[in-house]
């Protein structure tokens, strides 16, 4: 019988780096960075650490963590889960110390995205194919939620955009408030719904940070926690959903969700003895690479009813001052986002908030925090739902 | 009797007044408009495009033969038949062809098609041509020239046109030419290159045509033969045999363009738009030498009226009056590049072993739960061809093919991307579902962004996708727009 996470194992240090281009700043850089902030966190030494996870588009094996660290041949495993990476290297690392075969993991992820040259992804040009792929972005796969939201639930195109313009608005407000964070200045409505098209229907201001950076956790056993420190910060669930890439082939889709966020909300919320979502997450960090992503996370997580989520960014429930905080340090959108590391970038806020560190972004009284990550695009799906709390 | 048993033809949706060409170098002000291939268009797509409409309630199966005439090649070591028949799913025990090399290898095509069907070697053979002919920028050919396509299925049974005869000459002397290597059409002196070649061998054949047949001009109903880039040329043949100007049929200069080795095909293709039964019909095409033929059109001719041809093709056009498009989709000018990713390298194993799937429309239908479905576009989402395990029951194996070919769709969602590299920004990706089941993701082209929206009904077209530069391939697959017309 397959047993829950729900306070088996704990965070007991983090780490990030500041996101952004970096342009002076290697994988190296980066990953030292960030690991060694753990380490200082945790109050451990870089010996101690016995097992290794670490996540990223870009490198290859598990030396891309013990290379840069110089860690002394222990066992590292290289994850890659696109977007929801870092993510699944938490996962991994929390399920090995769960399982009593290491007492102290370390979980990295990373990307170096500014290498490449242009705005945009450019994860290298991957396997030999047939290349007969539609000519588009990732702004262009998600745009297509957005098409169809709208159609589905009569938004005009002013209607919609100016619906979605409120979350960025809204993030940049907590950005602004965030050392660590991508872009830190805010905006306007009129900058949001006036900013050049990047894939009809999203504007430039819809579409999430691409950064450098890196975030790492350091994992032990909940009955070793307090150890370590007087504040851990106790895993509730970790739920990973795998969808079979079916919405592209199969008429069934509505292209208005995303079913693996709303599938792998419904395990995480069992698994951590949830009943009403929207009453008992104090805050949550989600996978806002486009407004129309968190709009909809936000009816598949059932934080707003469907086709309602129009209300609630309109009454501001997803503010630092409302009822269910939602991107409370910029989210993807202004903390950024590079691509193996944005999982654990979400943890750490989800660790300072509950340990009454964030600062001027500091949540009243939070108890349990949620982080959903997502990697690929609508169609087909890999998304994490990771619940921490005290 | 030997004859053609159908017909279509293709021409691109774009039209550009000479005027804009004039007005960017000087030089002669040329009247009219001209057809302008869109940047996924070639050769190969115009072929493959006529043919579809040619072989509209026609079963590919039942041809064995397959011919392709052009000058623009997009290959010069590699069958271009060969996608096309691929396409159709015909029979891999037929014939095919590339006829290449003069302006004549449209009727060249027809008279080998023709010989071989007399033979007993096949007992019907689909002739396609294209053409993509470039003049160079700023002079008068490329105001003259335009781009289509025809097709023309040929059989000894059901012909809705008899061929009677044929006569043909070669001739050694080439006023227009393109070497390996040229881009653009080159060209001697205007008077000897008509006075020596398109003037003396194109009537030269006809006479002989009609000598050996013993035609007069009234018997013909009509008399369609092949025009030079200097349309006035044309009608003097008709002058010099005696024909009446009202028999003769319009080269489509002002309209169309000349369409070099495809322009006899088109031709022809809109005279048999026109004709009635027992209509006897010269058709004669020129390049180093000519060919001449004798129709006699049957009644079966009622049956094929149902093709968009010609006359729907060119009725159905979108103006584009930018001159720096134009030099853009034919790659005349080095652009900026975009700041993209790299493209991945392109497999030949890949797609040999996706041909059906890619070229066909192959899909699949689930025997156990009725689902129709066709094969995601390997990418980040995974799952690329074959299909193993049905989308919806998760069924392992238990499948009949289903093509999706000809099938009509509508936009299930879209997006217009500013940020992919697309020649004609923004790229349009659709989503679409299938009339009977079924749903792909495909780039959508000759569309006005404006009036896509979700529901718009889509057919899809053929096109070349891209060419990958560092392996000299090329890889056709379909798109969808707007139902044409």
């Amino acid at each position: 019988m397959a047993q829950s996470i729900k306070d088996r194992v704990c965070i007991v240090g983090m780490g990030c780096t500041k996101f952004g281009e970096l342009w002076e700043k290697s994988e190296t850089d980066m990953i030292v960075e960030a690991a060694y902030e753990a380490y200082e966190d945790a109050g451990i030494e870089p010996k101690d650490v016995q097992a290794g996870w670490v996540g990223t588009m870009g490198g290859m094996t598990g030396m891309a963590l013990t290379a840069p660290l110089k860690l002394q041949y222990k066992p590292v495993t290289h994850v890659e889960n696109a977007c929801a990476t870092a993510s699944d290297a938490f996962r991994n690392a929390c399920y090995a110390v769960a399982a009593g075969v290491c007492d102290i993991a370390l979980a990295l992820g990373y990307e170096k995205l500014k290498d490449s040259g242009f705005s945009g992804l450019g994860m290298g040009a991957g396997s030999p194919t047939t290349n007969i792929m539609p000519t588009t972005s990732a702004p262009g796969m998600f745009a297509m939620l957005a098409t169809t939201y709208f159609a589905r639930y009569g938004l005009g195109p002013e209607e919609g955009k100016t619906m979605l313009a409120r979350i960025p608005v809204r993030s940049h407000h907590n950005g602004a408030l965030n050392p660590k964070a991508h872009f830190q200045r805010e905006i306007t409505m009129e900058q949001v719904l006036r900013a050049p098209i990047i894939a009809w229907p999203l504007g430039l201001f819809d579409c999430c940070g691409v950064s450098d950076g890196a975030a790492a956790a350091i994992i032990v056993r909940a009955e070793d926690a307090k150890k370590f420190r007087p504040d851990p910060v106790y895993v509730k669930s970790l739920q990973m959903c795998v969808g079979p890439a079916e919405g592209q082939m199969s008429t069934k889709y509505d292209y208005t969700h995303v079913e693996e966020t709303y599938r792998g909300g419904l395990a995480a919320f069992a698994e951590a003895g949830i009943t009403d979502p929207r009453k008992e997450i104090s805050m949550a960090e989600v996978h806002d690479c486009f407004s129309i992503t968190e709009a909809t996370i936000m009816e598949d997580l059932q934080f707003s009813p469907r086709g309602k989520v129009k209300d609630d960014l309109e009454a501001g429930t997803f503010t630092l001052e409302g009822d269910l905080p939602v991107q409370p340090d910029g989210g993807l959108k202004c903390f950024g986002h590079p691509i193996g590391a944005s999982g654990l970038r979400m943890m750490y806020e989800m660790y300072l908030q509950l340990q009454g560190k964030a600062g001027p972004r500091q949540i009243k009284n939070p108890k349990l925090g949620l982080t959903q990550n997502m990697g690929g695009q609508p169609p087909g799906c890999t998304v994490s739902v990771l619940i921490v709390g005290l | 009797m030997v004859g053609i048993k159908s017909y279509g033809a293709y021409i691109p949706l774009h039209r550009m007044p000479r005027d804009v060409m004039y007005k960017e170098w000087g030089g002669m002000p040329i009247p009219g408009e001209r057809s302008v291939a869109n940047f996924d268009e070639d050769s190969v797509t115009l072929a493959m495009e006529s043919a579809i409409d040619c072989m509209k309630g026609f079963d590919p199966q039942k041809v064995d033969g397959l011919f392709f005439a052009t000058t623009t090649s997009t290959f010069k070591e590699k069958l271009c038949a060969s996608i096309m028949a691929t396409a159709f799913d015909m029979r891999r025990d037929i014939r095919t062809m590339d006829v290449t090399g003069t302006l004549r290898v449209g009727t060249t095509a027809i008279a080998a098609a023709v010989d071989a069907i007399k033979a007993g070697s096949a007992k019907s053979i689909l002739v396609t041509t294209g053409e993509t002919r470039m003049g160079a920028p700023g002079g008068d050919f490329e105001q003259s020239v335009g781009d289509g396509g025809a097709a023309i299925l040929l059989g000894d049974d059901g012909v809705i046109a008899t061929i009677e005869g044929s006569y043909s000459i070669s001739d050694e002397f080439s006023g227009q030419w393109r070497a390996d290597g040229d881009d653009f059409i080159r060209s001697w002196e205007d008077r000897m290159v008509y006075d020596q070649g398109y003037s003396a061998a194109l009537p030269e054949a006809i006479s002989g045509l009609m000598k050996k047949y013993n035609i007069s001009p009234d018997d013909v109903a009509k008399v369609v033969y092949d025009a030079p880039l200097d349309v006035r040329r044309h009608a003097r043949v008709a002058g010099g045999l005696k024909f009446d100007g009202a028999k003769v049929q319009d080269p489509m200069f002002m309209n169309l363009g000349n369409t070099g080795s495809a322009l006899a095909m088109m031709m022809l293709v809109a005279a048999l738009e026109e004709a009635k039964p027992g209509d006897k019909i010269i058709f004669a095409g020129y390049g180093n030498g000519a060919d001449a033929f004798y129709l006699q059109v049957t009644p079966e001719i009622e049956k094929v009226r149902d093709r968009r041809g010609i006359k729907g093709h060119l009725a159905s056009k979108k103006m584009l009056d930018n001159y720096g498009t134009y030099l853009r989709w034919r790659k005349l000018l080095t652009l900026e590049r975009a700041r993209r990713p790299e493209q991945a390298p392109t497999s030949i194993a890949a797609l040999w072993r996706d041909r059906r799937i890619i070229l066909g429309l192959w899909g699949v239908k689930c025997t156990v739960c009725g689902t129709p479905q066709y094969t995601a576009t390997p990418g980040v989402m995974g799952g690329g061809p074959p299909i193993r395990i049905c989308v919806n029951c998760q069924a392992k194996d238990q499948f009949e093919d289903y093509c999706f070919l000809g099938k009509k769709a509508k936009i299930f969602t879209f997006t217009h991307d500013n940020l992919a590299d697309s020649p004609d920004p923004p790229a349009t990706v659709t989503v679409v579902d299938f009339d009977g089941g079924g749903r792909a993701v495909f780039d959508m082209t000759d569309r006005n962004p404006d009036e896509v929206a979700v529901g718009t009904p889509v057919e899809l077209t053929f096109r070349k996708l891209y060419h990958d530069p560092a392996r000299g391939i090329h890889n056709y697959f379909w798109k969808t727009r707007p139902i044409r017309c």
